[in-house]
């Protein structure tokens, strides 16, 4: 991140504003990107777990659907803050780091993870009874009835999960900054509110309102394009 | 041809003993022939239709389509077999978010068909179900006949030897089932099928079955030929197709008739006033009913003989019937309480 050197305690010169607010509204962007694609890839996989070995799904196990439910359970027991602060040797075993974007994306995935993998599990559910059956009768493998038929029917409500999620996320990134992640959060504590810089402080709020706004926006969009 | 042979079904309840839900169920059904199966709700309509259509393995007994035991198959191999069952479902069951040509190539593209051939194959189905128009529909568009039409194609997309129907006309209106049903027993003849129809609806039964098959308890307790059963004044079932309801009569120490006619026996129209004539009685009409089936036309009625002369013996009596072609049970009371089971069409009460 390049820092402009300024005075402790003043304000950022509105015109010297964007050079710190972009890089780091990009880390974020970053950030967020990565954990999104492994939180919609491993909790999509979870979710789809969750619904087919549950009584509804292909293949019923009731244990491993109650083993599974409870390791997404403790996964969405813990506050953000406390999770991220728990697991830093694991942070720091997977990726030899315990600050910046690499350090920041492990508990994000960790937290975002369990919450995917219900939305997707809910969305699963929702679908008619038969939707399953009609699969079966159609020939249909494994396979071919979850991407052809459960997912494919589900696609506005996952659709619609992945917004809410991406929102959380973007949510966590700034929480994350606190540890030192990068990105608008950092930007927000370390200038904002550790230096009473106001003009950061006010920047990065109306930055993050009006992304969460365009996210929301556009996940509305493509729920509205893809129901039927 | 469909012939599903001493097949039962349990299941094991959460305290370690064994529910049975069908017991030694035996039927068969030819080629280009349909069997309605009725009965009351939990008798275990769902479950034979679940092990028909190889969504459950049966617990023991065997279903065979064209000699060959497919019940308990799995994986690629049942996947194959089960080609030869179509299922349709009650009206819902169409994926919504795609259109019409592509539900009805569901299978085919499961089956990894070229595509074509896919292409083709959908185009002759659209057609057979009469609704080429609408290839490029989504579900929401189409009207709930319409969309149990594309039900039917896609039931049919992989050239199934058996259909099974589950409930597919439940939730339709008269006009909309009747048309369905027309294209249920076109489908029948064009493509030789075996058809096999859950239903609870018995105006749909008497329309299109060839023979009716009674589920009550997991048990099947009477089945035939549709005209057998009507025909027959003993059969529970005939008595749910041609129902009655009755009244009493003001006088219960009157002899009473049920009688019960039909098509195979040619019975003159004015078999009322002829019998009046022949027993020299004054009839006393307590309950009648005229029902449709497969259109012909059976009837069941119950009659007070109130007799100006002698009263005739049993056997007299019996002879004069058999003479118009009438079957009749005798009584001094309302032999049947007044039936209420079912909703019929061109009801004549007394």
């Amino acid at each position: 991140m390049s820092t402009v050197s300024s005075p402790l305690g003043s304000d950022t010169p509105w015109t010297e504003v964007h050079k710190l607010l972009l890089p780091a509204y990009w880390e974020t962007l970053v950030m967020v990107i990565i954990v999104m694609t492994m939180v919609v890839l491993i909790g999509g996989a979870i979710g789809v777990l969750l619904f087919n070995t549950s009584n509804r799904g292909l293949f019923a196990h009731k244990r491993f659907n109650q083993i599974l439910s409870w390791f997404v359970n403790m996964g969405r027991s813990l506050p953000f803050l406390v999770l991220m602060a728990a697991i830093i040797p694991f942070t720091k075993y997977i990726t030899g780091t315990t600050i910046g974007i690499k350090a920041a994306v492990v508990p994000m995935v960790i937290a975002g993870v369990p919450f995917f993998a219900r939305l997707v599990e809910n969305a699963l559910r929702d679908l008619p009874r038969e939707v399953n059956a009609v699969g079966l009768v159609s020939c249909g493998s494994i396979w071919q009835i979850i991407v052809h038929v459960q997912l494919s029917e589900a696609l506005s409500s996952i659709i619609a999960g992945i917004t809410l999620n991406t929102i959380s996320m973007i949510e966590y990134s700034a929480i994350a900054g606190t540890i030192g992640a990068g990105g608008i959060g950092y930007l927000a504590v370390v200038y904002g509110y550790q230096r009473f810089d106001h003009n950061i402080m006010i920047s990065t709020i109306i930055i993050l309102i009006v992304t969460i706004q365009m996210v929301q926006w556009i996940g509305d969009r493509l729920v509205r394009l893809t129901a039927r | 041809m469909i012939e599903i042979k001493n097949l039962c079904k349990s299941y094991p309840l959460p305290d370690g003993s064994i529910a049975p839900v069908l017991r030694d169920i035996n039927l068969t059904v030819a080629d280009q022939s349909i069997t309605a199966i009725v009965g009351p709700s939990g008798a275990g309509k769902s479950t034979l239709s679940k092990c028909i259509s190889l969504l459950e393995a049966p617990t023991s007994g065997s279903i065979l389509v064209n000699g060959k035991d497919i019940s308990r198959l799995s994986g690629a191999a049942l996947r194959h077999e089960r080609r030869a069952i179509g299922t349709i479902f009650q009206s819902s069951a169409l994926l919504h978010r795609k259109t019409a040509a592509q539900n009805i190539a569901l299978p085919l593209e499961f089956l990894r068909v070229v595509h074509s051939d896919i292409d083709r194959r959908v185009r002759e189905l659209l057609e057979a179900v009469g609704l080429t128009d609408k290839a490029h529909f989504y579900p929401a568009q189409l009207s709930g006949g319409q969309q149990q039409r594309i039900g039917i194609a896609r039931a049919l997309a992989l050239h199934p030897k058996v259909l099974l129907s589950d409930e597919a006309t439940s939730g339709l209106d008269p006009q909309v089932t009747e048309s369905i049903l027309g294209l249920l027993k076109h489908l029948r003849d064009e493509f030789h099928l075996s058809i096999i129809l859950i239903t609870h609806e018995m105006d749909v039964v008497r329309a299109i079955a060839d023979d009716v098959a009674a589920i009550s308890g997991g048990v099947l307790v009477e089945q035939g030929r549709i005209q057998d059963l009507v025909a027959n004044p003993d059969s529970a079932l005939g008595r749910q197709l041609v129902p009655l309801k009755t009244v009493e009569p003001t006088q219960p120490h009157h002899t009473t008739a049920e009688i019960t006619y039909g098509a195979d026996g040619v019975v003159p129209e004015d078999w009322l006033s002829t019998l009046a004539e022949q027993l020299n009685a004054r009839l006393k009409l307590l309950g009648a009913n005229i029902e449709r089936v497969r259109g012909k036309l059976h009837g069941r009625a119950l009659l007070a003989l109130d007799f100006k002369g002698v009263h005739p013996d049993a056997g007299t009596l019996h002879t004069v019937f058999h003479s118009l072609g009438l079957k009749a049970s005798l009584g001094t009371a309302p032999l049947v309480p007044a039936h209420d089971v079912l909703l019929t069409k061109e009801k004549v009460y007394a």
